[in-house]
């Protein structure tokens, strides 16, 4: 075993433990390094270590982004308790010591997709301090199929560069339209799409277009830059009913299949989630709002779950998370829980399938 | 009473002896002959009264074979309790090995009884079985409460917040009908379905809660209840 992956694993428990923040972290790594250089056992591996720096040079810096997601805020104002829970967690990304590089905002900031819903958003998200991405979800959408969300944040889809990875926002929320015909108002149809369990919903897919746009985009960029998708909707099949579901995942996931580290970072299910498929390891993110329960089939293997919610505690099964990301590209993910310990899926523990058991306290 | 008591005895002296037919029915044999064919040579044994409208098919028994005093008081019994119901057309069945008796009312499918008690049971509403109407009927009924519940729960009115149940309970999911009535640790008590309904309309929703008796309360139960069809009672299960 390598003293970079000793180290994470030791990260991984000390942050579990105890929630050392990252600078605390960095102390006791470097405290617990040099008591193991001193029991020689950086000599037993040393041509590891070297082959490690070699690697280093190539990979891409360690950075950590934050992200927040599923506030579904209505036009209640500031008193109602999604927007408390919004605010918390803004509060919370602030305290962040360091702070993240940036965050993202993972979708359905809006319930129902009204501007005063998107403006109250607007104006809470804008108070966190690093730089803001926004992604797009169906309850900001389906009202106005849009306009104002693009009104204040600009396109649901587009790519950027930072510090060697490239990352990807997609809006996977597209449906065919069920509107037209039966002549809803937009309120009606928003109502159909935010109903989670409606026996009449439309899966959602990435669409034609995008799946276009994202293959051009892709074509630019070299096999070994590591990528980090991020979609509203899991980039693959796992229960249709809730739309925990993308249908043409298996298209998006053919256009990413050529490139070495590929991560998905997903919202819309509320709740832990980790899969991997092939090159693509994927991770939900949490909701501000409430916890959604599992769904009853297609969860993956790899999924530890979080413990029932306690329905007595406004804030129990919610939160928001952090990345951070490794130097060949691909990602440690933390699930910031309030009132619970962090839930802390590694690389390591995904790609091996070790140490992935129930925490006794998430 | 004394009269059905003398048939009786009379029935199973007739039975012991030779349990062809008991009726001076004439389409008795044709009967016989087709049932012989539909069970595959099998050997039964067919008696009918009440004008050929009943009819007691028993198995294991060669035309004209004599059967045991038991068997024969067992076929007696049930031909006289389904004398009672001269108007309906049926057709029993005693098989060889089963304790449970099949019974064909008007033609339709045969139903399993236990007992020849269960006998008024199957046969409600004036000797008449549940007719397809009356089941659709009940459906209907039973839907309508369930819908009602189903609209309420995908409704933010119960309370004053613009949520509803369906927000945090997709199909009323993780509300868990089949473990109550269950200790509820944070209150300290055991709790019905409708407490904690209850509790999530105070809390999550910060409305006011439904009495008892309230129907919105009886239908969220019913469609709360219905979408967990086939699952397992389990009250105090955590
Ligand atoms: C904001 C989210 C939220 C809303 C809205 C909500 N609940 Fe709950 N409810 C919860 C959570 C969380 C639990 C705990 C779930 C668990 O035990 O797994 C819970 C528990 C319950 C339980 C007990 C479940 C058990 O396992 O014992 C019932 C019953 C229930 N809710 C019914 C309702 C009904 C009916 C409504 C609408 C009037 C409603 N809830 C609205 C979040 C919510």
């Amino acid at each position: 075993m390598s003293i970079r992956k000793r180290k994470q694993d030791r990260k991984t428990e000390n942050e579990s433990l105890s929630g050392l923040n990252r600078r605390e972290f960095l102390k006791t790594a470097i405290a617990t390094g040099v008591f193991a250089t001193g029991s020689g056992l950086i000599t037993s591996c040393s041509s590891q270590t070297l082959v490690r720096q070699a690697e280093v040079k190539y990979g891409t810096d360690e950075f950590t982004f934050a992200y927040i997601s599923d506030s579904h805020l209505l036009a209640r104002g500031r008193e109602h308790r999604f927007a408390k829970s919004l605010i918390k967690a803004v509060e919370d990304v602030n305290a962040l010591e360091p702070q993240p590089d940036f965050v993202l905002y993972g979708g359905d900031l809006a319930q129902l997709g009204l501007k005063e819903e998107l403006s109250l958003g607007k104006e809470i998200i804008a108070g966190v301090k690093p730089k803001l991405y926004m992604m797009v979800g169906e309850h900001d959408w389906y009202f106005d199929m849009g306009e104002v969300w693009r009104e204040y944040f600009g396109k649901p889809t587009y790519s950027f560069d930072h510090k060697g990875i490239h990352f990807i926002v997609l809006n996977s929320v597209v449906v065919e339209d069920y509107w037209s015909k039966p002549k809803m108002t937009p309120m009606e149809r928003m109502l159909f799409m935010a109903q989670l369990d409606n026996p009449k919903g439309r899966p959602f897919t990435v669409g034609k277009e995008q799946c276009k746009w994202l293959s051009n985009d892709l074509s630019a960029i070299n096999k070994n830059t590591p990528i980090i998708v991020f979609s509203h909707s899991p980039l693959y099949k796992l229960y249709k009913a809730w739309n925990f579901w993308t249908d043409d995942a298996e298209e998006v996931q053919e256009l990413l299949s050529t490139f070495k580290a590929v991560t998905v970072i997903h919202g819309h299910t509320h709740q832990a989630l980790t899969n991997k498929i092939r090159n693509i390891t994927f991770h939900g993110m949490m909701s501000t709002a409430w916890p959604w329960p599992y769904a009853p089939e297609g969860i993956p293997k790899l999924t530890v779950q979080m413990d029932r919610p306690d329905p007595f505690n406004q804030f129990d099964g919610t939160g928001w998370g952090i990345v951070d990301t490794l130097h060949d590209g691909n990602v440690n993910k933390t699930y910031k829980l309030w009132d619970r310990n962090p839930m802390i899926v590694s690389y390591d523990k995904v790609s091996t399938g070790r140490g992935l058991v129930p925490g006794p306290s998430y | 009473m004394k009269t059905t008591h003398k048939m009786f005895m009379g029935l199973i002296a007739i039975l012991m002896m030779y349990a062809a037919s008991v009726n001076a029915d004439n389409n008795s044999a044709t009967n016989v002959s087709n049932v012989i064919q539909q069970s595959n040579e099998q050997s039964v044994q067919i008696v009918t009264a009440c004008d050929g409208k009943k009819k007691v098919i028993v198995e294991g028994y060669k035309e004209g074979e004599p059967m045991p005093e038991q068997k024969a008081r067992e076929v007696a019994k049930l031909l006289t309790a389904l004398m009672g119901y001269c108007e309906e057309e049926i057709t029993a069945k005693i098989p060889e090995t089963e304790i449970a008796i099949q019974l064909s009312i008007n033609g339709d499918p045969f139903i399993s009884v236990t007992a020849i008690e269960e006998l008024p049971l199957v046969l409600v509403h004036g000797g008449k079985p549940h007719t397809e109407r009356e089941k659709r009927i009940w459906a209907a009924e039973l839907n309508r409460m369930i819908d009602t519940g189903y609209k309420i729960f995908h409704d933010p009115t119960l309370g004053t917040n613009g949520i509803s149940c369906d927000m945090c309970h997709p199909n009323a999911s993780n509300t868990h009908p089949e473990t109550y009535p269950k200790f509820q640790t944070q209150t300290k008590k055991a709790a019905l379905l409708r407490d904690m309904i209850n509790w999530c309309i105070e809390n999550p929703q910060e409305g006011k809660k439904l009495s008892d008796d309230d129907p919105r309360m009886k239908a969220l139960e019913a469609y709360i209840i219905s979408e967990r069809t086939g699952v397992i009672l389990e009250p105090g299960k955590h």
